[in-house]
């Protein structure tokens, strides 16, 4: 091999294995499809997972839709003040929230918090042979430790996008009203007039795509963790960064999506 | 009766099973010596298919493990990890009986709780222990609440892997005593990897050695003293000379 050749074998190489890594992480997926829908039904795992997905994460969420919303408020300001254009902080901080910021920082916080400790715990039990022990035990891990924690995510995100946008939506008002001496009524029409249900709808759809992908990615490379504290350390990392990549992703797509229908 | 038939298995370029054979008799208490890194514990997950061999056959009572209905097939055993592997997230009780409260040996929640408590006094736990999480247990405790486990649905067969590791030399003897005592009284066929010889005497019945992926010797627990096999020997002593490499 040559010192031209190298790096083209080396970008060979990464391309090979990613592809690998995506075959891999598609199998995973259509296995965890093919067991949603087989018995039994562990409902007491989908309410744990619902309680920590979707309820414990509420406080994140809130927080960072509010400051974003506050955020967003101040910043189109500021732009539009440049052309005249002030008024239209309502519309803009409503369409940004709705379509594109709440659904994407809702997704990236719960990849943050849910993807990272599910990848941590699962990994955890494949070292100490907890997943082995579930085998012996009769129970297949597919459908005790994956299944509820997807099902929680596909359930609970979009729920958590809804609350985000509102409060995102919120804080844009807070401050518009609040700094900016926008009138309350106003304010509240200009935001509801201007947002429209498919907004809505594509909203929750993604909700819906991120928090499987956050879920599954947690699953996924708990399950294929390596050995140790640095194997779970490894996976945890890598379930974030392939969450967040995904997500990102997946927002481009739906987007494009969207917009074409 | 359980039968491995010339069994391999490699991991990449490490060939851990190069053709294990070995027969356990149904009610016999079989424990397999060796090595760190010998491949005890493949040949044992192996066996419930938690490792799939590259070739060879597996069978439990004539029934091919590898195509056996998978539930049924399970139900017939019964195992201490380890380390353990009790559930961090469920008290212990639940860890016990985790069987009893799901599948096809679904109990209602009390009779589980009920079968779970006496377990764990026939492995000398109290009935206090049943509601507290695993994390507060020590080490023994957590290897008897694992024997609990192992033994909960009465299986016919029960696997102990390194039973005793991590164990003070009378917590080991305790855990020696009850898994024979078990045994015994359940009348169950039981396959066991250790490293400690104090352990194989006081379990076993029949001792296999494995070696280089293959089983070096098998025997009677009475004939391992004087069975004239240089490795078994070896190991069996402790030596750091002899025909198995010791690495300095």
């Amino acid at each position: 091999m040559t010192i031209l050749t190298r790096p083209l074998a080396s970008l060979g190489a990464a391309a090979l294995n990613l592809l690998a890594a995506l075959g891999r992480i598609s199998i995973y997926a259509f296995s965890t499809l093919h067991h949603i829908f087989r018995r039994p039904f562990y409902l007491r795992e989908l309410g744990i997972a619902i309680l920590n997905v979707g309820w414990l994460s509420l406080p994140v969420v809130g927080l960072t839709a509010v400051f974003t919303g506050g955020a967003l408020a101040l910043q189109i300001y500021a732009g539009g003040a440049r052309f005249n254009a002030e008024a239209v902080v309502p519309q803009i901080v409503a369409i940004g929230m709705v379509r594109e910021l709440g659904p994407v920082l809702v997704g990236l916080m719960i990849a943050a918090r849910v993807t990272s400790s599910i990848a941590a715990e699962i990994a955890t039990m494949k070292v100490t042979e907890q997943i082995d022990a579930l085998v012996t035990l009769s129970t297949h891990p597919m459908q005790y430790l994956t299944v509820p924690r997807v099902l929680a995510g596909l359930i609970c995100v979009p729920v958590l996008v809804g609350v985000g946008d509102v409060i995102g939506i919120l804080g844009g008002y807070l401050v518009a009203t609040g700094t900016l001496e926008f009138n309350s009524t106003t304010y509240l029409v200009n935001t509801f007039d201007f947002l429209e249900p498919r907004d809505v709808f594509s909203s929750l759809a993604k909700g819906a795509v991120f928090g499987t992908i956050a879920t599954l990615m947690g699953c996924y490379y708990g399950m294929n963790s390596g050995r140790g504290a640095q194997g779970v350390g490894a996976a945890t990392k890598g379930s974030v960064e392939a969450a967040a990549i995904l997500i990102l992703a997946a927002n481009f797509v739906l987007t494009g999506v969207f917009f074409s229908i | 009766m359980i039968t491995l038939a010339n069994v391999k298995k490699s991991f990449g370029n490490n060939h851990v099973l190069q053709g294990v054979n070995l027969e356990i008799a149904r009610g016999t208490s079989m424990v397999i010596i060796g090595g760190s890194g010998t491949g005890k514990s493949v040949a044992l997950k192996s066996v419930l298919g938690l490792v799939t061999p590259d070739s060879g056959t597996i069978t439990v009572d004539g029934q091919d493990a590898a195509t056996a209905e998978r539930d049924a097939f399970l139900a017939r055993f019964g195992m201490l990890f380890q380390g353990g592997a009790l559930f961090d997230s469920l008290p212990v009780w639940q860890n016990v009986a985790f069987r009893l409260m799901r599948g096809a040996l679904k109990r209602p929640k009390e009779e589980a709780r009920e079968i779970a408590i006496e377990k764990l006094r026939r492995v000398g736990l109290k009935p206090d222990v049943a509601d507290r999480l695993p994390a507060e247990l020590s080490g023994g405790m957590q290897k008897r609440v694992g024997l609990a486990r192992a033994i909960a649905a009465e299986p016919e067969i029960i696997f102990f892997d390194e039973p005793t590791t991590g164990l003070d030399p009378i917590m080991s003897g305790v855990i020696n005593d009850l898994i024979r005592e078990i045994v015994v009284e359940m009348g169950a066929t039981a396959m066991t990897i250790t490293h400690d010889m104090t352990s194989v005497r006081a379990i076993a019945n029949n001792v296999a050695m494995l070696h280089d992926g293959v089983i070096q010797w098998s025997g009677a627990v009475a004939d391992m003293d004087h069975a004239g096999d240089p490795y078994l020997e070896q190991f069996i002593h402790g030596r750091a000379d002899g025909p198995i490499e010791a690495v300095r």
